[in-house]
């Protein structure tokens, strides 16, 4: 027993290393937030292009979402970091992080937003456009609005895999929580700031849980 | 343009890697049919024991399967991978893989499988209790099926995910297909071994996505 806590709960250790986890906990609150942000921006953006604009559109938009939506996220990562400074384009590892995770959001947030948008009754664009609303201000005051909340659900779900990502960022050297830990591991031989690290996720993403439980039952209709 | 063709599409150097990230693919295959069924079957039994009459279960399943919707999967792969030896347990690689994955999916799984027994009216367990079947019986032959295929979307959705999750397995050097076409990357100094690894990815995946969108659209209508 004592020989357990030892290496998985050394006092001297933990007073030691979490002012690292501590850094990697905010690094990775920094990309997960810069992600959510572009991502779903983006997302909203090439959802209501695509209600907009024709085949010339939609076919490059649906290749793109479909080789993001089907390739691991893990591989565009290595892609981008190691395939772009042999084109003379130098990103650091922070920003194809950033990058990836953006596009990787994006693609799947089209494809929710855009099922919530065709779900929502032909009807309801007619009625708003003979309102006298142009096109546009249907879209954007009458069908938007209902789509977005059959598209609460499956985007928050989505949108908190996809943070939960971040860790993908240790292979390429990004200092978030996991690679702190695994290099504080390197140096002891100890596993406590494994599990340090491990408890600095769960006290980030039990709560961005709480908070997406909290926002689908304020928010969401439910399918029937 | 020739530049980014050198570097990305190299038909030359897919073709000499080809043979080694076909090896790792089937890695990927093997490590595919043993995650998926393990997954299924844990997703099942966690369904079942959130719906337990024992609270002590209940409570304890509950726990971990927020724990598993908490960490990344990396993490838990790395935890399980460089945490274990402390506990004087040597594991290799494939098998850290399959306990990490078992874990993470089962809770998964186990969330999808639990609203689907859930959309089943009560009235179809008393009929077929009715009929004469057993509480085990109605379960595994009436009402399973029918949850089953009440959110085949999620299932199927889930399962893309869980494929795309093998390549994780190349951070424990498992070599898996991302592990060989960075070998290769890294031997060539070119990122098309990726290229051709994420094409034959798409190749694979790319049928279930499709689907995924066309039964998600027809739920919506």
């Amino acid at each position: 027993m004592d020989r357990f806590l030892d290496s998985f709960l050394n006092a001297k250790l933990i007073a030691a290393t979490w002012p690292a986890i501590l850094s990697g906990l905010l690094v990775t609150v920094e990309i997960a937030a810069l992600v959510v942000v572009t991502g779903l921006l983006l997302g909203l953006a090439l959802a209501l292009l695509r209600w907009r604009a024709g085949r010339w559109f939609t076919w490059p938009l649906m290749l793109f979402v479909d080789l993001f939506r089907a390739v691991p996220p893990l591989v565009l990562v290595l892609l981008i970091f190691f395939g772009l400074p042999n084109v003379g384009i130098e990103l650091s590892s922070f920003a194809v992080l950033w990058l990836v995770l953006s596009l990787v959001l994006a693609a799947f947030a089209e494809e929710i937003v855009w099922a919530g948008l065709i779900a929502v009754k032909r009807g309801q664009r007619e009625a708003a456009r003979s309102t006298g609303l142009t096109e546009t201000q249907a879209l954007l005051h009458v069908v938007l609005p209902q789509a977005l909340r059959l598209a609460v659900a499956p985007l928050t779900n989505r949108t908190i895999a996809i943070t939960k990502n971040t860790a993908l960022g240790t292979v390429i050297g990004v200092p978030e929580i996991i690679n702190q830990a695994t290099t504080a591991v390197s140096f002891s031989g100890n596993a406590t700031p494994l599990l340090m690290g491990a408890f600095a996720y769960l006290l980030l993403f039990i709560p961005v849980i709480g908070l997406g439980r909290l926002i689908e039952s304020r928010f969401a209709w439910r399918r029937q | 343009m020739d530049v980014l063709l050198q570097q990305f599409f190299n038909v030359d150097i897919m073709g000499k890697a080809l043979p080694l990230v076909l090896q790792g693919l089937k890695t990927t295959l093997l490590i595919c049919l043993i995650v998926i069924p393990m997954g299924l079957v844990g997703g099942v039994l966690v369904a079942l024991a959130s719906r337990s009459p024992v609270r002590a279960l209940r409570i304890t399943v509950t726990l971990l399967v927020d724990l598993m919707r908490a960490l990344p999967p990396l993490v838990v792969l790395i935890l399980v991978y460089s945490g274990l030896p402390f506990l004087g347990l040597r594991i290799s690689p494939l098998t850290a893989v399959v306990i990490a994955f078992f874990l993470n999916n089962a809770a998964y799984y186990g969330e999808i499988i639990r609203a689907g027994i859930e959309s089943v009216p009560a009235g179809q367990w008393e009929a077929s209790r009715s009929t004469g079947l057993r509480t085990d019986q109605a379960f595994v032959w009436v009402i399973l099926p029918q949850g089953l295929r009440n959110v085949l979307p999620d299932l199927v959705s889930n399962t893309v995910e869980v494929v795309k999750l093998t390549s994780l397995a190349s951070v424990v050097s498992l070599q898996e297909m991302l592990y060989s076409a960075d070998m290769a990357r890294s031997l060539t100094f070119n990122a098309s071994p990726i290229v051709l690894a994420a094409l034959i990815y798409f190749a694979l995946l790319w049928p279930a996505v499709r689907l995924v969108s066309r039964l998600e659209h027809a739920a919506a209508r």
